[in-house]
């Protein structure tokens, strides 16, 4: 039967609204409502699932070409001077992109939150975690359906908030509150790009619908009126991408992530928020430029080496899987870089299965042993750290065995989801380099997926195979409860080929692949990537050679990782020794956090101090400086009317009083005197004139 | 539109409520400090009940700015009227007021923040018959200054404001509360002798003609009509003064762009920048901020920095749109500075309030630089963000004071752990901390949102560099969250209270508009709309004049 369009965008918009029912019922109830309102929430975000499912059938069969708009208005400027009426129109869309990421993000929601229910079973905030998920996944959703570049900022950064409070989840602990903190400032460091990218598209086009934004590109108007201006909008753009999907150089903020629940590690550091990055590519991509793109798929394939690299040396298993996400996801940018548009946004989804079910099967790990330690009164031996695991095996077998299904898949090993959209990736990296002459980037794609392989191995054979590191403090280890390990099994499942393709060895003719074409570009043609036939081309002729060598060089870390860690035939204590300079630098992270600890936030707090003490007793030093001054005017003023002007009359005054004084003696009143005074004037003066 | 109650008519009602209450409250005995505060409650709840009525009136299409037309409910008396006065002669001034889409929104702030702040001010004790009669003056100063169409009115206005506020620091304020409240009065009275000189030599420069009933006819009206039976006058008529026709040729102000003109839009910029405040003109705030009591706080972020903008919208920019175009990178840049600046010297504050002072400094950045933008958005998002900020701020004030109430300090390095000691408490901070640091969903980013892509079509460089302030900002209200909320809870605070009713109904009806205006921002922006539309046309209409080489 086949749905109305108006039909599946209004379920579209309830999928969007429920998951914030729910965290404003449970935010505001969750003391009155039974088992503090998980029930609800998970509830909610599971039918959110199922209309997803429908949506995303009745989307692929009824409208496979079409994309489902709903605009409103939201804004009314009317007529505005200079540029016309002026409307600020926001809406949703659901594409065959945006139809399957519905699913893939309330598809991990869901687990995530059934897995919660037994993870976070007894936390104190219990009922706040719970409506913060709900919140989260709004925010994802919005996201997901948004197509302007508003609506999506505004998701954008909700989920930045939904993320901040929940790895600040156990704020008691200021490694916690640090790392939320750090996550979110972090992230505002790309959103700066992002939104200045935002202001250049809407202030040229005074709109911020990407379709529209499309068309005006298409008819050949600049932003700005320049070229220069559409490569700078793109790469700006990309660089919100750069913030929260953890790329170099703002990918520090992830690995602290880990301070936040796992269950929350997996939906939103793994599975999905830290995809909206790729997401957002995948999104303004047609209007991205051959230079963008060179720039994004640098960045990408940079940040796939550094974080594979350090993930090599990490001892926490959450570090290890923090740095193996980010490198994954330097591996969908780099996808989307080369122009693998497909295989990048491939890889978004069958990582997000994995990579959930990775961080899922860590915390079933984590939860186990923290309560073995915690029964046994050990508050000391840290529940990550993988020296303290091995042998667990055979105590956890579910987890184990769903453990080792997505580390067969993030190795990129055959029969696994991974392996194709990886393979798909690295073929586009070699179709890259044959087109433009960066061989730089196939080199490192295919270099990744070794040291990928290799450090995923380590992870299980240290965790799960060998001896228990610490016997008897782990003999209390069993299995977690099926409400955890169902979810497990179910991401496990969703990890095999045969949900994406039926061939195991190409996707190219699996579902994902056939829904998920690569949009035309808008730029100028004289600007724009090599154009998806002639990439295609390319592609399909690299896929052989790509599948050869992505299987040697994943086969070559497994059996380095066995060697090293399970048969000890190569001592990896006396390589790092002997390489200590090295070990130490992958250890350290290549020292970012130092160098940005160092730069970044001490020179902002230096600069800080520094401007307060220039508005203390500069700034306020001339405010309070002109008022003394105008009391010193005023006391010289005083002074000088007191003692010149004042001092003046006064002298007059006195002198005059004087003379008078002086003169009083001559008015006797003595007839005598005056004759005899009169006598001797008149002498004188006869004596002067006679002289004269 | 009109509207009158008893043959008075609503703005009148609306700016002398508090002055009649204030009469009521002086006649009551000193000693009845219960009857005061609800007998002041109920006018600045009477003034709230007819700001709605406002809101619900007012006419979204009108335009206003420089037309008598298009402004609403006009009130017009002749207020002195001497018929001759030497060489001065006959001296005829207007009791004028009237809102459009630029004030109506301050009209709504100021009532509402006063009537939080009359909320704030139950529990002070200190001689209280003295500060709510001071309080109330202070509100019908500031509702005066906002409805004002006379800028000799206007200019009473401004003043009436200045005392109270001296009073209100200087007896009820903290520890260094005269150095305080002398500052603040220095330098804000300072920026009026600069109004007022402005605003003497426009008297002199702009004439109109008066008919024997009073009215008012611009130059061009009365050439058309003809000029028998009219009288020729000075008048500090603001509308009359923002028509380039009333200009007397060759008096001092008539023209384009020249150094008079340019020199008269820079003396009153500074007296409006002084009270934005506008980097460098700001050290009085914080002093202010610090000592002022919580209310007297609220009210002065909340309502009185407004008034240094609103007034460079309300007068320096529809007199002297010339100027305005001339200097606008120079407005600006003031304005990225005081943001960029304002948030990083926030950043190194330990004491509470004073952080939240120099935010304020560095969020009205924000208003200046979107004004500046000279365009509708840049403008929509200035007024819009001039009255989020009067909420956000108002909000961020009472937190202070809920924190100051119970624990008796403000370091904010003595604090930690609050979170699930006070979880309301926490829960309303939230809410406004991320409002001001303009998180989507929240009134504050749709501002600020505007005001910088206004501004970014008009100064892109400076734009840019304004737009590194949200990084900023986050840092420093995330950090003084973490500060006061986030960590273990010292043993001393073990005893602190969560917000009581009070305190709840003053914050949470704050809180619910921040959020309500962040979701759907429509009703507030329709309100300013037509107006901005407007004003934004006569500056590119100066614009295209000043090309042309005419005015």
């Amino acid at each position: 039967m086949t749905m109305s369009q108006e039909f599946l965008l209004t379920l579209s918009v309830a999928i969007l609204v429920l998951p914030l029912i729910g965290f404003v019922l449970v935010a505001f109830f969750t003391k009155r409502l039974p088992r503090h309102g998980d029930w609800l929430e998970t509830l909610l975000i599971s039918v959110a699932l199922l209309l997803s499912l429908f949506v995303l059938y009745h989307k692929l069969y009824d409208y496979p070409g079409t994309t489902l708009t709903l605009n409103f208005t939201w804004v009314d400027f009317h007529n505005v001077p200079g540029i016309g009426p002026l409307k600020i129109v926001l809406g949703f869309s659901v594409d065959n992109l945006a139809a399957i990421m519905l699913v893939v993000v309330t598809l991990i929601s869901t687990l995530v939150h059934f897995f919660s229910i037994g993870y976070m079973h007894g936390d104190v905030r219990y009922g706040r975690y719970f409506a913060f998920l709900g919140l989260f996944s709004f925010s994802m959703l919005m996201i997901v359906l948004a197509n302007n570049l508003f609506l999506l900022y505004v998701g954008w950064e909700l989920v930045g908030l939904s993320s901040y409070l929940l790895i600040g989840h156990w704020y008691e602990k200021k490694s916690a509150s640090d790392a939320a903190m750090k996550a979110f400032i972090t992230n505002r460091v790309g959103d700066v790009g992002f939104f200045v990218g935002i202001m250049i598209l809407f202030g040229t086009f005074h709109t911020f619908g990407l379709q529209e934004i499309f068309d005006h590109l298409q008819a050949g108007r600049m932003p700005l009126g320049s070229e220069w201006w559409l490569t700078a909008a793109g790469v700006l753009i990309f660089c919100g991408a750069v913030g929260k999907s953890a790329q170099f150089p703002l990918h520090v903020w992830l690995p602290d992530a880990m301070e936040g629940p796992t269950p929350v590690s997996a939906l939103i550091h793994a599975a999905t928020m830290v995809a909206a990055g790729v997401y957002l590519v995948a999104r303004t991509f047609p209007l991205m430029t051959a230079d963008a793109l060179l720039v994004i798929a640098y960045i990408g394939a940079i940040t796939a080496f550094i974080s594979a690299t350090i993930a090599i040396a990490q001892n926490d298993i959450k570090k290890v899987l923090a740095y193996s996400t980010i490198s994954q996801l330097g591996y969908m940018v780099l996808g989307l870089g080369v122009g693998a548009y497909t295989a990048g946004f491939f890889h978004l989804v069958t990582h997000a299965m994995f990579k959930a079910g990775l961080f899922l099967g860590s915390g079933s790990v984590i939860h186990a042993i923290h309560h073995a330690l915690h029964e046994q009164h050990d508050h000391h031996t840290d529940p990550q750290d993988i020296r303290n695991m091995g042998g667990l095996k055979s105590k956890m077998p579910i987890t184990f065995w769903t453990f080792m299904v997505y580390t067969l898949a993030i190795s990129g090993v055959p029969l696994t989801s991974g392996f194709l959209s990886k393979d798909s990736i690295l073929a586009g990296t070699l179709a890259f380099g044959s087109l433009t002459g960066h061989v730089l980037i196939p080199f490192i794609g295919f270099l990744v997926a070794g040291l990928t392989a290799f450090y995923m191995f380590r992870l299980v054979i240290l965790t799960f195979l060998g001896e228990h590191a610490k016997p008897d403090r782990l003999a209390l280890v069993h299995e977690s409860p099926k409400i955890m390990t169902v979810p497990l099994v179910i991401l496990a499942t969703l990890s095999l080929f045969f949900f994406f393709s039926f061939n195991p060895l190409d996707a190219s003719r699996g579902w994902v692949a056939q829904s998920v074409q690569r949009p035309a570009s808008v730029v100028p043609a004289h600007m724009a990537a090599a154009s998806p036939d002639v990439f295609a081309e390319a592609h399909h002729h690299a896929h052989t050679t790509a599948m050869i060598l992505s299987l040697v060089v994943a086969g070559l870390g497994i059996g380095i990782a066995f060697l090293t860690y399970h048969m000890k035939k190569i001592s990896a204590e006396t390589i790092a020794q002997q390489f200590a300079p090295v070990h130490r630098f992958l250890l350290n992270k290549w020292y970012f956090d130092e160098l940005y600890g160092w730069f970044a936030v001490g020179g902002t707090l230096s600069l800080t101090r520094a401007l307060r003490w220039f508005d203390n007793t500069i700034i306020d030093g001339a405010v309070t400086g002109s008022g003394w001054l105008t009391k010193a005017m005023s006391t010289i003023s005083g002074w000088f009317d007191t003692w010149v002007i004042d001092g003046a009359v006064n002298a007059i005054a006195y002198l005059s009083g004087f003379g008078g004084l002086v003169l009083r003696k001559l008015q006797t009143g003595k007839v005598q005197t005056y004759v005899v005074l009169a006598v001797v004037g008149v002498m004188v003066l006869y004596f002067v004139m006679r002289v004269v | 539109m009109e509207l009158t109650f008893l043959g008075i008519g609503v703005l009148t009602w609306i700016t002398f409520l508090p002055v009649l209450g204030m009469i009521i409250v002086l006649m009551l005995p000193k000693e009845q400090g219960n009857a005061i505060r609800w007998t002041s409650l109920a006018f600045v709840t009477l003034q709230l009940v007819l700001a709605v009525v406002i809101f619900a009136k007012f006419d979204r299409t009108l335009t206003g700015i420089n037309s008598q037309a298009t402004m609403q409910f006009v009130e017009k008396a002749t207020w002195i009227d001497i018929k001759s006065v030497a060489w001065f002669g006959r001296v005829h001034i207007e009791y004028l007021m009237g809102i459009d889409g630029l004030s109506v929104a301050m009209v709504l702030l100021t009532a509402l923040i006063s009537w939080v702040a009359v909320i704030s001010s139950w529990t002070i004790d200190k001689a209280v018959k003295g500060y709510f009669a001071l309080l109330l003056l202070l509100d019908t100063g500031m509702m005066g200054v906002f409805v004002a169409l006379d800028f000799f009115l206007f200019y009473v206005f401004w003043e009436v404001m200045l005392l109270p506020m001296y009073f209100l620091i200087g007896i009820w304020g903290g520890p260094r509360r005269e150095y305080a409240a002398i500052k603040f009065f220095l330098y804000t009275l300072f920026g009026s002798v600069l109004m007022l000189l402005v605003m003497i030599a426009l008297y002199f420069s702009v004439n109109v003609y008066i008919d024997a009933n009073g009215t008012l006819y611009s130059v061009a009206e009365a050439m058309k009509r003809g000029t028998e039976g009219l009288e020729k006058i000075y008048t500090f008529n603001m509308l009359q003064m923002m028509d380039a026709g009333n200009f007397i040729p060759g008096s001092l102000l008539a023209g384009v762009n020249t150094n008079w003109r340019s020199l008269a839009f820079i003396a009153l910029f500074v007296a409006f920048a002084i009270k934005i405040p506008s980097f460098p003109f700001h050290t009085w705030l914080p002093d202010a901020h610090v000592e002022a009591p919580t209310p007297i706080s609220v009210i002065l972020a909340g309502v009185l920095l407004k008034m240094g903008t609103y007034g460079i919208m309300r007068i320096s920019i529809p007199m002297f749109p010339d100027a305005m175009i001339q200097y606008a990178w120079w407005v600006a840049l003031l304005g990225v500075i005081s943001m960029v600046y304002g948030a990083l010297v926030a950043m190194a504050q330990t004491d509470f309030k004073k952080l939240i002072a120099y935010s304020s400094i560095s969020h009205m950045g924000v208003v200046t630089l979107g004004m500046a933008s000279m365009n509708t958005q840049g403008m929509t998002g200035a007024v819009f963000q001039m009255f989020n900020h009067g909420t956000i701020t108002a909000m961020l004030f009472l937190i202070v004071g809920v924190i100051y109430d119970r624990a008796h300090t403000r370091g904010l390095n003595e604090f930690g752990g609050l979170m699930n000691q006070m979880p309301k408490y926490a829960a309303v901070m939230t809410v406004a901390f991320f409002a001001a640091l303009g998180l989507p969903g929240l009134s504050g980013f749709i501002s600020e949102a505007f005001s910088l892509i206004g501004a970014f079509q008009t100064f892109r460089t400076l734009t840019i560099i304004g737009a590194v302030t949200i990084v900023f900002t986050a840092g420093y209200m995330l950090w003084t969250l973490q500060r006061v909320f986030l960590g273990p809870l010292p043993d001393k605070w073990k005893t602190l209270t969560d917000m009581d009713a009070r305190e709840m109904v003053m914050l949470v009806p704050l809180a619910a508009i921040v959020i309500f205006l962040g979701i759907y921002p429509s009703p507030a922006l329709n309100l300013m709309n037509a107006s901005l539309n407007h004003l934004a046309g006569l500056l590119q209409q100066a614009h295209a004049g000043s090309m042309l080489g005419v005015y």
